[in-house]
C-alpha cells in the first residue's frame, strides 16, 4: 500500500499540489486531470522523482527516495527519453547493474521477460531502430526485469498507434504489480478499480471509474 | 558512430576483451605517428586489412567509416601537395585513413556495452573521486543520444521546410538544442528511476 500523508509539492514558490492525503491499496489506479492540473508531478512522487515540499510519501511504510525508487517503477510517455543504451539487452541490464545483480541473475531475468511478451526477437536490436511500439514495450521491460511491486505509467500510450496501444494495454492488464495509470484516454480505465481526479494540484474526486470520470468529462464540455 | 557502426559477429576481435581492443589501438596510433616511414604504412596497411579479414569485414565497412572524413582528408591533401609535395600529401593522408580504420575496426566489433565496460575496466585502479561508473555512463549516454539529435534534426527541417523555410541555421539549431535539452531532463529522470544513485 502506498500512503501520501498531507503531501504538498511547491516549485519557485508556485503551489504545484496541495495537501495530498491517501493510500492506494488498489490492484488498479487511474489518474486523470486536465493539463497542468499537476497529476505528472504527483505522478513521480510515487518513485520519488519529485519530493514533497511538506507531508511524506510510504510504500507498505518505507519512505525515502532509494527505497521508493527501488520498489517503484516508471514508465514515461516518450520511450526514447527512457531508452538508455544502444542495444536492446544493454539497456535491460541497466536497471538490474544498478541492483547490483551478477551476469547470470540478470540473464534469467531478461531472458524471462522478454519471452513472456514475445519480445526475444529484439534482443540484439538497435534501440534508435525500434518502432514507436516496440520502444516502449522496451520500456516497459526496462522496468519490469527489476521486478517492481508497484508501476506509474505516465500517459505510457500517447505516442502509439491503435494496435500498439491495445498490445501495450493488454500487457499491463497481465500483470500482477499494482498499477498507477496516469492518462488523458479515459478509454484505457475500463476495468480500473479507483480512479483519481486532479485538478489545480487537489484531488477533486477520487472512486469507482464510472462517476468519476462522468464528473471530469462533464466539466469538460463546451 | 559505435551503435550505428556495429556489426554483429562473433570473432576473434568481436570476442577480444574491449580494454584489450582500445589499448591495441593506442599502440597502434603511437606507433603509426613515431615512424615517419613508408614501410611502417605498409604493416599497418597490412595490419588493419588482416583485422578487418578476422572480423569478418567488408570494403564496404571500410568506405563508410572514412566517408565522413572524406572532405577533411580532402583538405588536408591539398594543403600538403600546395605545402609540401605529392609524395608527402599522400603518406599523410594515408597516416590518416590507416588511424581511422583501425579505430573503426574497435568500433565495427564493440557493442556501446562493451565498450563502457571496457571504459570503467581501464578506471578501475584510478583514484576513488573519478566517478567511474558516472564517466562509463555518460559516454554511453552520448552513444545513445547521437541517433536521436540527428533524428530531432531531420524532423525540425522537415518541419521548418512544410512550412517554406529555406537554410537558416539559427531557425534549426534553436527548436533543436531546446528539444535535446528537454529529452537530456527526462533521460536524467528516467535513469533515476532505474535505481542509479
Amino acid at each position: 500500500m502506498i500512503r501520501f500523508r498531507e503531501v504538498s509539492v511547491k516549485k519557485d514558490g508556485q503551489a504545484i499540489l496541495t495537501e495530498i492525503d491517501l493510500s492506494l491499496s488498489e490492484r488498479r489506479i487511474g489518474i486523470i486531470g486536465r493539463n497542468g492540473s499537476g497529476k505528472s508531478t504527483f505522478a513521480r512522487l510515487f518513485n520519488g522523482l519529485e519530493t514533497p515540499t511538506n507531508g511524506s510519501v510510504t510504500l507498505n511504510g518505507q519512505g525515502g527516495s532509494k527505497a521508493l525508487r527501488r520498489h517503484v517503477g516508471f514508465v514515461f510517455q516518450n520511450p526514447d527519453n527512457q531508452i538508455v543504451y544502444p542495444i536492446v539487452h544493454e539497456d535491460l541490464e541497466f536497471g538490474l547493474k544498478n541492483l547490483g545483480l551478477g551476469k547470470d541473475e540478470m540473464r534469467a531475468r531478461i531472458d524471462t521477460v522478454l519471452r513472456r511478451f514475445q519480445l526475444e526477437h529484439l534482443r540484439d536490436r538497435l534501440t534508435h531502430q525500434l518502432s514507436g511500439g516496440e520502444k516502449q514495450m522496451i520500456a516497459l521491460a526496462g522496468v519490469l526485469v527489476m521486478r517492481p511491486r508497484l508501476i506509474v505509467l505516465d500517459e505510457p500510450t500517447t505516442l502509439l498507434d491503435l494496435w500498439n496501444k491495445r498490445r501495450f494495454m493488454a500487457a499491463i492488464h497481465e500483470l500482477e504489480q499494482q498499477i498507477v495509470l496516469v492518462s488523458h484516454d479515459l478509454d484505457l480505465l475500463d476495468g480500473f478499480d479507483r480512479v483519481l481526479h486532479i485538478d489545480g494540484g487537489q484531488v477533486v474526486a477520487d472512486g469507482l471509474p464510472d462517476p468519476v470520470i462522468a464528473g471530469y468529462t462533464a466539466g469538460a464540455q463546451c | 558512430m559505435l551503435s550505428d557502426l556495429y556489426v554483429f559477429g562473433d570473432s576473434l576481435l568481436h570476442r577480444a576483451r574491449p580494454l584489450i581492443k582500445i589499448l591495441a589501438l593506442v599502440v597502434f596510433c603511437t606507433g603509426l605517428f613515431l615512424f615517419d616511414h613508408w614501410a611502417v604504412i605498409a604493416i599497418a596497411g597490412l595490419m588493419v586489412a588482416a583485422g578487418f579479414a578476422v572480423a569478418g569485414l567488408r570494403p564496404h565497412h571500410g568506405v563508410a567509416a572514412l566517408r565522413p572524413a572524406f572532405w577533411i582528408l580532402v583538405a588536408i591533401f591539398a594543403v600538403q601537395v600546395w605545402l609540401a609535395d605529392l609524395a608527402l600529401a599522400t603518406f599523410i593522408i594515408s597516416r590518416f585513413a590507416l588511424l581511422i580504420l583501425a579505430a573503426s575496426l574497435v568500433t565495427l566489433t564493440t557493442t556501446a556495452g562493451e565498450f563502457v565496460d571496457g571504459i570503467e575496466a581501464g578506471l578501475k585502479h584510478a583514484p576513488g573521486w573519478v566517478p567511474k561508473t558516472r564517466i562509463a555512463l555518460a559516454i554511453s549516454l552520448t552513444l545513445r543520444f547521437i541517433p536521436l539529435v540527428r533524428s530531432v534534426l531531420i524532423e525540425v527541417r522537415q518541419a521548418q521546410v512544410a512550412r517554406g523555410l529555406e537554410r537558416n541555421i539559427t531557425a534549426l539549431l534553436v527548436p533543436v538544442v531546446v528539444r535535446t535539452l528537454k529529452h537530456a531532463d527526462e533521460t536524467a529522470q528516467a535513469i533515476q528511476a532505474r535505481s542509479f544513485d
